[in-house]
Order: C-alpha cells, then sequence, then structure tokens
C-alpha cells in the first residue's frame, strides 16, 4: 500500500487550488455553507420558486447586457436598431427574444413565489422583514417593465407610455410631479428615451441586485420554513441550532433576540 | 478598560515622565485657516486677501507664543485635570476622544456624501421641471384654411427634437372677427390618458405645405365631433366632452398671425367652451396633463402644478 489510491491523488490535485483559496479567503467555507446548510426534510417543489424567479432575473441580466451593446437610445435610432438587432444580427432574434419573453416569465414567476410565501406562511416571525424585501423587490420588478416596455419605440411601446405615464399624472397633488419627472419635461422628447433606458439598465437593476443580495442574506441567515403541513415544529433552523446539543422540549434561545417560541428541531 | 481603548504605542508617551508632548492647542488649525483665506483671496477679493493676512499674523503669533510657553518659563494654564484623568482607570479623556474622532468619521463622512449627493440628486429630478416653453411654430399661409373648414395640421413643435415633437392640432378658420382672422385650434391630445383623438368625419386629401420651417401636413375633415379610440372618449366640434372618461375640454392651442402666416403657439387646457366659432367663450386654465381635472370639486385634489 505504498501508493495512495489514484481517487484519493485526483482529489488532492483538485482540491489544491481550492485549499489555497479556502487559507486566504475562506470563500469555500462559505459557499459550502451556503450550499450544504441545513433544510427542512418535507419542503417541496413549491420551494423551489424563489430560486426560479432569481434564474430569471440572471437570464434578463445576461441578455439585457448583450442588447445593450447593439441598442440606441435615441429617438431617431432606436427602432431601426431594435430591428437591426430582431432581424439582422446573427440570434439577435434569441437573444432579444428571451429578454422580451423572459421578462414576463421573471413578473410570474415572482407572483408565484409571493403566492407560495403566503400560502405557506413564510412571511411570519422571524421573516417579515424579508417579505418587504420581496415587496420592494415586486415593485422594482415591475418598474423594470414599464421602463423597458418603452425602449423599441414603435407605436406601441410609444403609446402605452404615453398612457401610462399620464396615469401617473392623474394621482393626487404629486401626480403632475411624477409625470414630469417621467417624461424630463413637460413632453415626451428626446429626454424620455434616454432617461427610460438609464434607469431601465443602470438605477433600477443596481436596486433590484442590492436588495436580492439582501433577500438572500435574509433566506440563509433565517432558514427555510416547512410546509403548513409539516409535523415538525415550527421556527427557523439555524446551523448553531443544528450542531449544538439540541433539545426537543426546551425552547432554545438564539442569538440576542432570544426568541422563546422558536425551538430546534430533530434533524429529518 | 483604558489599555483596550487606546490605540497602542501611546500610552508609553504618557506614562513616561520624561517624553515631551507638546500641549494641545487651537492655533495652528486657525493659523492653517487664515493661509487658506489668503489663498481663496488671491481668487476672490483682496479684501478677503487682506483679513487673512491679518488673522495669519494674530494666529500665528498667538501660536508661537504658547509654543514657547514652556521655554520663556510661563506656567501651563489648567493642564492638570487632563493627565490627572489619564490617569484614572477609567479613563474619561481618552474615551471621549475616541467617541470625538468617531463623530468627526461619521460627521465628515455624511458632509461629503451630502456634497456629492445633493447637486447629482438635484440634477436627477430638477431640469424636468424647467420651463421649456413652446417655440410658434410656423402652419403655412392663411389662404390655406378656408373659411368654416377644418385641417388636421401635423407640424414639428420643437424642429430641434426632430420627429418625436411631432404633434397635431385641428384647425378651422372662423373668418374675421373685429377685423381681425379667428381661428380655433384644438389639441388632439385627449384629456382623459393621452391618446390621439380622430375627427369624426371622413379625411379628405392630404396637402403638404411649404412653410418657413419644417413642412406641415394640412388634411381636410369635416367632422362632427372627436373621438378617442383608446378608452371612447368622445368630444362634440368644440371640443367640450360629450362621452366617455374625459375629465375636461380638450385643449387648445394660442396662435398668432405673421406675415399672412399662421403660427401655432403655447398650448393651454380648458374647463369649457360655451358657443361656437369666433364668439365661443372659452374657459382657460393653465396647460395640464391628460387626466387632471382644471374645474370642479377634483380640482382641489391638484393643489400644485409644476
Amino acid at each position: 500500500m505504498a501508493k495512495p489510491k489514484l481517487h484519493h491523488r485526483v482529489r488532492k490535485f483538485v482540491m489544491m487550488p481550492l485549499d489555497w483559496l479556502e487559507e486566504r479567503s475562506g470563500l469555500v467555507g462559505a459557499v459550502h455553507y451556503f450550499l450544504f446548510r441545513k433544510v427542512p426534510h418535507d419542503t417541496n417543489w413549491f420551494h423551489t420558486l424563489g430560486s426560479a424567479t432569481l434564474t430569471a432575473f440572471i437570464v434578463q441580466t445576461v441578455t439585457g447586457v448583450i442588447l445593450a451593446m447593439y441598442y440606441k437610445p435615441s429617438p431617431e435610432e432606436a427602432y431601426a436598431s431594435i430591428q437591426n438587432i430582431t432581424n439582422e444580427l446573427t440570434l439577435g432574434w434569441l437573444v432579444r427574444g428571451m429578454h422580451r419573453w423572459g421578462a414576463s416569465v421573471f413578473i410570474i414567476l415572482l407572483f408565484l413565489h409571493l403566492g407560495r410565501v403566503f400560502l405557506f406562511g413564510a412571511y411570519k416571525y422571524p421573516r417579515e422583514l424579508n417579505w418587504l424585501v420581496g415587496v420592494l423587490l415586486l415593485v422594482l420588478a415591475m418598474l423594470e417593465g414599464f421602463t423597458g416596455y418603452l425602449l423599441p419605440w414603435d407605436q406601441t411601446s410609444y403609446w402605452a407610455t404615453v398612457v401610462g405615464i399620464n396615469l401617473n399624472s392623474t394621482a393626487p397633488v404629486v401626480g403632475p410631479f411624477l409625470a414630469d419627472f417621467l417624461r424630463g419635461g413637460q413632453e415626451i422628447g428626446t429626454e424620455t428615451l434616454s432617461r427610460f433606458y438609464s434607469l431601465h439598465m443602470l438605477l433600477l437593476p443596481g436596486a433590484l441586485i442590492g436588495l436580492i443580495v439582501l433577500h438572500l442574506y435574509l433566506v440563509i441567515r433565517l432558514g427555510v420554513t416547512s410546509p403548513p403541513w409539516s409535523k415538525d415544529a415550527a421556527g427557523a433552523e439555524r446551523a448553531e441550532v443544528v450542531t449544538a446539543p439540541r433539545g426537543l422540549v426546551e425552547p432554545r434561545p438564539r442569538g440576542d433576540g432570544a426568541a422563546a417560541d422558536v425551538r430546534g428541531r430533530p434533524e429529518g | 478598560m483604558a489599555d483596550e481603548l487606546e490605540p497602542s504605542g501611546e500610552s508609553p508617551e504618557h506614562e513616561d515622565p520624561g517624553a515631551h508632548l507638546p500641549s494641545p492647542t487651537i492655533w495652528p488649525f486657525a493659523f492653517a485657516g487664515a493661509v487658506a483665506l489668503i489663498l481663496v483671496g488671491l481668487i476672490v477679493s483682496t479684501i478677503a486677501s487682506v483679513i487673512g493676512v491679518v488673522l495669519a499674523v494674530v494666529f500665528g503669533f498667538l501660536w508661537i507664543r504658547q509654543a514657547t510657553r514652556e521655554v520663556r518659563g510661563e506656567p501651563e494654564p489648567v493642564e492638570a485635570p487632563e493627565p490627572e484623568a489619564v490617569e484614572s482607570e477609567e479613563g474619561p479623556v481618552r474615551i471621549e476622544r475616541a467617541r470625538f474622532l468617531e463623530g468627526a468619521t461619521l460627521g465628515l463622512g455624511a458632509l461629503i456624501g451630502a456634497v456629492v449627493t445633493l447637486p447629482v440628486l438635484g440634477f436627477t429630478v430638477l431640469p424636468a421641471f424647467v420651463e421649456q416653453g413652446f417655440p410658434d411654430v410656423d402652419l403655412g399661409p392663411l389662404d390655406k384654411y378656408p373659411e368654416g373648414e377644418w385641417r388636421i395640421a401635423t407640424f414639428v413643435g420643437r424642429p430641434e427634437d426632430g420627429n418625436v415633437s411631432r404633434r397635431t392640432a385641428f384647425v378651422r378658420y372662423n373668418g374675421l372677427a373685429d377685423q381681425v382672422p379667428s381661428f380655433t385650434i384644438i389639441s388632439n391630445r385627449c384629456v382623459h390618458l393621452g391618446c390621439p383623438t380622430q375627427p369624426q368625419g371622413p379625411p379628405g386629401e392630404a396637402e403638404e405645405v411649404k412653410t418657413s420651417a419644417a413642412p406641415v401636413t394640412l388634411t381636410p375633415t369635416q367632422p362632427s365631433g372627436f373621438g378617442c379610440p383608446c378608452h371612447g372618449g368622445a368630444y362634440d366640434i368644440e371640443g367640450n366632452r360629450v362621452a366617455g372618461p374625459p375629465v375636461r375640454s380638450l385643449d387648445r392651442y394660442e396662435y398668432s398671425i405673421k406675415d399672412g402666416n399662421l403660427f401655432i403657439g403655447a398650448p393651454y387646457s380648458v374647463g369649457e367652451v360655451t358657443g361656437a366659432g369666433a364668439d365661443a367663450v372659452v374657459v382657460r386654465y393653465r396647460w395640464t396633463d391628460p387626466g387632471v381635472h382644471v374645474d370642479g370639486p377634483e380640482e382641489y385634489l391638484y393643489p400644485y402644478s409644476p
């Protein structure tokens, strides 16, 4: 047995750069913690809706970045550049189609995810803050839809945006100001398109990414909820609770808040 | 506790009686401020520079006076409480310094943040509310507008903006009123949500009319009123609402006549029109967005307008 087995050698070879990285950054451990954290044993397919929404968002980000390479946000060129992307550029129709239909998929998945969280009661203590962040994400996503709809600069998108902005203007007190801000003036003009483009591809995605990071942090910190029909004790399960010697009956205080009604659960 | 709070390397200086530590003083800061004032004054105003020189001399003198106090044998004034506090277990003076630095960091950070953010925020929001005005646009010679007939006029509102500022108005020549040509110019923008209204009647042959600016397209029509395709708003021939969701009458344009040509001016909003043609009495309001009430009790929902 002088020579170590092959798979041991392969493993050592593979792990070497990872060990190097882990020693200097702790990133491998962090990813490991994220991927192998404890979740309730009776999670089901409905719990994947959040990840599906995130995937749709990533698709929107990637396709959007590529479309931005060819799209020209000026009233003279916008429509022609969209025609160029769709009809002339290789696979442009596919990327634009992914972005266009992916937008609808993103919103639909957002609502399904919201419905899952609501029906499973996953918005309850201690996850109220994550619900609020999620609502903000929904609002931002719909603003993405509103600003993105103008960009093709065809008759449908132009008049839909006219009506959309004027709907805003009917809001009491602030309405006319809101409409002027969206238009960049009293009338839809050259300002409006570039303004919507900037909001659509810089400001709103930045805010979305920041809030998604916060959303995921809270998901990892607070853990995943069991479905309402679960026979396990309710409550969040954190890594500390899992690794600590557990008591089934006694409530286990967590963190500083020491929530009395959250107790550790047996491993599934 | 004091050991934890204070930075390492500082304590030996305090504890070692042989180490020399200059007493704290404000004058170097004041001196530096005065020098800065001199430099600013060189650009802005000589008077500021002179004041800066005076202040620099005064503060410089005070600084030197304090720095040489020990050499001149003058006793150090009220320095006693500080070393005492340093010696004590509580170390209140050092905590205060830590607090001061903490506050200074946060305060300076907030100040820098505000200095950077406020102009950006202002630039983001304020230009949208600047009154842009409406340039007078040439709609062609008066003889293109026969008395009592409607023309659908399509024109470029802002030549520098190009086609994105293309607008449509319904123009009718009402004949002479008090020796002055009278026109009714109604905006085609529906005052429900801003869709383009259409004349209720068959359009004739379009004619391109050369003007001093971009060419204007004139299409004759004999409408019985105006209707909006989006949500069914309907207006009579003077622009008053007949049916549907609009909240007021169709907007109108001011006009003027220069060198025998009709010029379209700024739009304004209309509450109600009584009468017709040249004799119509128009209740005018400031031009505002579609869907915004200008009269009736709902007017109070929109107390301010940009």
